[in-house]
This record gives structure tokens, sequence and C-alpha cells, in this order.
């Protein structure tokens, strides 16, 4: 379109293209396949390239080695809270700094954006301070009430949404008499369904990949997440000489969810991310 | 607000002032939530923090003010400096290593070329790899006798690196697996890409300008405040890696994190949480925290004085 077309330069783009794509999948490949193998297998020079005999039994005996399945659940109960309380306080978050007028409203908006910087090492200890005070240290509560106390980047973005509404739709609203609570509920946030879902695949994959936090929190073997999972996995474990091969099988677990959720959603992921990314 | 309530008629008036109440009543319900996440999980407790640094506090006893020891003892502490070298060893060569091959596929995603957003969707799953998951598999792909990148490197006779298990190679193999997870940065750089005005290229293809010409003319200026963006945003999170850093040389093995060969993966943020949750030195790690802090808020305002020089913004009306 925009240059001539150069069939060298095309020649080239496309052995970049395949060699490029190869480089990125080599590394699912090698999850996989290890993930299938014996242990024997696993450890052996030159490499076994396609698993020999193929050993499905490491998937069976994970589960019943590893409770995957209440990992699993743990780390859905985060990751929905999190969509939640982060959707909720967002959204009204957004539509108040995008709509309504009041005293005070640019500079708490500017302070909430600006908290964005500060590293979460600063606030880490003051945190687990205060969660261990009200002895939520060892509960969900520390990952899952937070979201709900708002969400400064999903705010922003929501914000930007709210404020190219067209601002006739609220006004025949409200000379209809609808209030603010209505005209939010019932005109705004089904106007908004496309920012919403950005927001939602966000926190899906924060609650989803997150480590730093649970590391602090969830100390109990109960409560662990899937990422925990796999960290404990370098452990010692009674009667299994190595791990890799549950490593693997227990990444392979957690790769996928993220990856169907992105190909059922592949549009509202690449907007939030552009989104979210060029507010600079 | 005001001018309009005065030049109205008195119904409208009223209406406004009526108005005006609703929206300062629900406009702070709503945004109460946020408020109070603000004063008591973001803004709160970076002041707390602040306080604690300046105090010896082992959470089973009350905090114990020190002053300023905390911050001088900092630089005696040898594993901080090493700490230190670690993160900035990182950043060096993670930030610019990362920026040039992001914007390099993008450069490559941005052509015309058929199937091309096949080669877009398949790019991008690396990144969909949770950062512990993508760390475990690296750490067994690099493992050096068994894995697959040393196999073909030891079969063809080159030297074959022991990666995360040599002090010299511990960094660069975390800059490597970085470089696997690029696909938002990319996105980015592919929205900006497609933002330039086609125009300009037209005009200067009239100008007969080559194509190294048009990129190092029109490409880069026209993208240079993404870049911008992208790299202060980079250099920020480069500086507060851990979880990438905890499985690749640790993997869990104790609960104060691993580091590597001669604490060679010992990052900034990993000896902090060792300092706060494995000796409960939580006066100390905050000022660790404040350290941190500071040198991020010093870099950024070096970026932005910087950019004066090399990003162009199209409302100055200058540059290219």
């Amino acid at each position: 379109m925009t240059r001539p077309p150069i069939p060298f330069g095309r020649m080239l783009s496309y052995i970049a293209l395949i060699g490029g794509s190869l480089l990125m999948l080599m590394p699912f490949y090698w999850l996989i396949s290890t993930s299938l193998k014996t242990l024997k297998n696993i450890y052996v020079y030159p490499v076994q390239w396609f698993p020999n005999p193929i050993r499905w039994q490491n998937y069976t005996e994970l589960f019943a080695e590893v409770p995957v399945l209440l990992y699993t659940r743990n780390t859905l109960i985060i990751t929905v809270f999190n969509v939640i309380g982060t959707v909720f306080s967002a959204s009204l978050a957004g539509y108040s700094f995008a709509r309504l007028r009041f005293r005070g409203r640019d500079l708490v908006f500017s302070i909430l954006l600006a908290t964005v910087m500060v590293p979460f090492a600063v606030t880490m200890i003051p945190l687990y301070v205060m969660f261990s005070k009200l002895g939520w240290v060892g509960t969900f509560l520390p990952l899952i009430v937070p979201p709900f106390l708002g969400a400064p980047v999903n705010t922003f973005m929501l914000r930007q949404f709210f404020r190219t509404i067209p601002m006739e739709l609220e006004d025949a609203a409200r000379i209809d008499g609808a209030g603010r609570p209505r005209i939010f509920l019932q005109i705004m946030l089904p106007l908004a369904k496309p920012a919403l879902t950005v927001t939602t695949i966000q926190s899906v994959l924060w609650g989803w990949n997150s480590f730093l936090q649970p590391l602090i929190y969830l100390r109990k073997n109960r409560l662990w997440t899937l990422a925990l999972g796999i960290n404990s996995l370098g452990m010692f474990m009674p009667g299994v000489p190595d791990t890799t091969h549950f490593q693997m099988a227990l990444a392979t677990v957690m790769v996928l969810p993220p990856v169907i959720l992105y190909f059922m959603a592949q549009r509202a992921f690449v907007q939030g991310i552009v989104l979210t990314g060029l507010k600079g | 607000m005001q001018a309009s309530a005065v030049s109205g008629s008195p119904p409208r008036r009223r209406f406004w002032r009526r108005l005006n109440f609703e929206d300062t009543f629900f406009g702070w319900l709503f945004i109460l939530p946020s408020v109070l996440g603000l004063l008591l999980v973001r803004l709160g407790p970076v002041f707390v923090s602040l306080g604690l640094s300046f105090t010896k506090y082992e959470i089973i006893s009350s905090p114990k003010w020190v002053g300023l020891a905390n911050y001088i003892k900092l630089p005696t502490d040898r594993l901080w400096l090493k700490s230190i070298s670690v993160t900035l060893k990182y950043v060096v060569m993670a930030v610019p290593a990362t920026l040039v091959t992001a914007y390099a596929i993008a450069l490559v995603m941005n052509r015309d070329i058929k199937g091309i957003s096949f080669y877009r969707t398949l790019w991008y799953l690396p990144t969909l790899v949770p950062t512990v998951a993508s760390a475990a598999i690296w750490r067994w792909a690099l493992n050096p006798e068994f894995g697959p990148i040393n196999y073909p490197l030891k079969a063809l006779g080159l030297p074959a690196p022991r990666w995360y298990a040599d002090p010299k190679w511990a960094i660069p193999s975390l800059v490597f697996m970085s470089l696997w997870s690029l696909g938002n940065s990319t996105l980015i750089f592919l929205a900006a890409l497609k933002g330039v005005p086609d125009v300009l290229y037209e005009a200067a293809e009239v100008d007969g300008a080559s194509t190294l010409s048009k990129f190092r003319h029109i490409t880069l200026p026209m993208t240079s405040s993404i870049i911008f963006y992208q790299m202060i945003m980079s250099i920020i999170g480069s500086f507060q890696i851990f979880a990438a850093a905890w499985i690749f040389y640790g993997l869990g093995g104790d609960t104060i994190g691993s580091a590597g060969p001669a604490n060679a993966g010992l990052f900034y943020v990993l000896y902090l949480y060792r300092n706060a949750f494995g000796y409960f030195k939580n006066g100390y790690a905050c000022a660790m925290a404040w350290a941190l802090f500071l040198a991020i808020m010093l870099l950024t305002w070096l970026g932005f004085r910087s950019q004066r020089a090399w990003v162009y913004y199209e409302t100055e009306g200058g540059g290219a």
C-alpha cells in the first residue's frame, strides 16, 4: 500500500515470519512434549524431540499427587472477585469522573492516577501489617477486597470511554426525570459494554497470573493458587525423584485458560492493550 | 456552571441548582469506593511506609524510632549493593533489547502481507503465558545438559553457556526469556505505526526518498512519543521484576527465595521481600522500598527532561 512491493524484501519478510513463528512456538512444544515424557526420557542426551512413549499418566498422577482442582478453584475465586470488584469500582468512578461535575473531582482523579506510579514494594509492608491486624492473612480477603476499592488504570480507561458517549442520550433521560443512578445503570453501563469487556479480560488475567500477593497472604496449602502450585513443585515431594514432568503438566493446565479466552475475545484483548498502553 | 446559572431564567436556575447538588452527591457517592481505596490501600500505605522506614519494626513488637539509621546502613549492606548491580544490569540489558525487538516485530507485522493477521495471533500467544509458567518453562528449556537450546549448540560444537547456573549468564538468561513475551509492546507499537498518516510516505515517495530515509525521517519521529512512553513503562517494570526471578532461579526451593549461583539473580525486590518476610526487618525493607521509589521517580524525571531532545510531538510544530 504505502511502499512499492519489492519481491526480495517480501521474501525476507516471509523468512523472518516463519523463522520467528518457529522460535515463538518452540517453548510451547517443549512444554507440552516434556509434560508427556517419562522421567527417564526427560533426562536423556541427545534430546528426545518427540515423546516416546507418550505418557498421559503424568497428568493423572499430577492430579493425584497435587490438589490441582483445589488450586484451580482458589485461583477462580480470586479471579471472579477481582473481576466483580474492578468492574464495580472502576465503572462507577469512571462515570463520575467523566460526566458528573463537582468540586475536587479533577484533583481526586489526578491523585488516583498518580498512585499507579508507586511501586508495589512501597505499600507492600504497610498493607501486610494492616491485613494481619484485621486477621485477614491466611484468607482470600487481602486479594479480593482491594479491587472493590478502586482500580486506577481501568477507571481511567472507562472514564475516557464514557466521555465519548453523546451527551444527548443522558440529557434526554434527565428530562424524563431519571436520576443519576438510573442513568448510570440503564443507559451508560449497557453502552459501555466494549470497555467493560476489556476491563473484565484484564482483571481475569491479573487474578489468574498474580504471584507476589498470593505468595505473601496465602501461606496455607489449601488456599494456594495455580501459580503457587507451580512454585511449590520445586520443593521436595516424597516418592517423586524429580518434578519436571509435573511442572510442565501443571504449567500446561495454567496456560490453557488464558489462551482459550484470547481466542474467544481477541478483539477486546487487542483493544484493551492499545487503549491502556497509549494513554501517555 | 455558574455562568449558566446566572444567565438562566428563574425556573432554569432552580433546575441547575438541583442538578449541581445531585451531581455533587452522586459524584462523591460513585467515587466513594475509589476514595476509600485511595486512602486505605494506595496513598495511606505510602506514608505509613515512609514513617516505618525510620523505625526498627519486627511486627511482633511495636515500631521503634531509629531516625536515619536504616538509610545509613543501606550503602554498607553488601547484599543491597549486589541487588542494585543485579537489577541495574537487567534494566540496562532488558529495556533496550525488548524495545528494539518489539519495535522490529511491529514493523514486520505492519507490512502488507497476505496472512499477516495469522502471524500476529501466533506471535501474541507467548504473552498469554502466566509469568510463573513462563519462568518454569524457560528454566527447563535452558537446562545446560538436557535442554533443547544447548543441545544444537553442543551438536554444532558451539560454546553452550550454563545459563541460569552460571553467574555470568544468569541475567542474560532472564533477558532472553523476557524477549519471548513482547506481545503487548508489539501491539502498542503496531497501533502507533498504523497511526502514521499515509500522506507523509506518499509525499516522501514523490521526493524520491529511500525506504531507510523514510523510516529515519517519518516513521521514527512520528512514533517517538510512543517509544518514549514504552521506555518509561519498561524501565519502571524492569526495576520491580519479582515473580520471574523467583521462579527462574529458585522455583520454590525455600521461603525466602533463591537467587541463583553467587546471588547472581538477587533482584532488588527479591532482596526486599527476603528482608521483610524472611528476616522480619520491616523498617529496613521500607527504607529499601523508598530508595527504589526515589530512584524510579528520579529516572522518570530524567526521562521526561530528555524527551525534549528526541521525542517529537505534533503540537510543537518542530521535529523532523
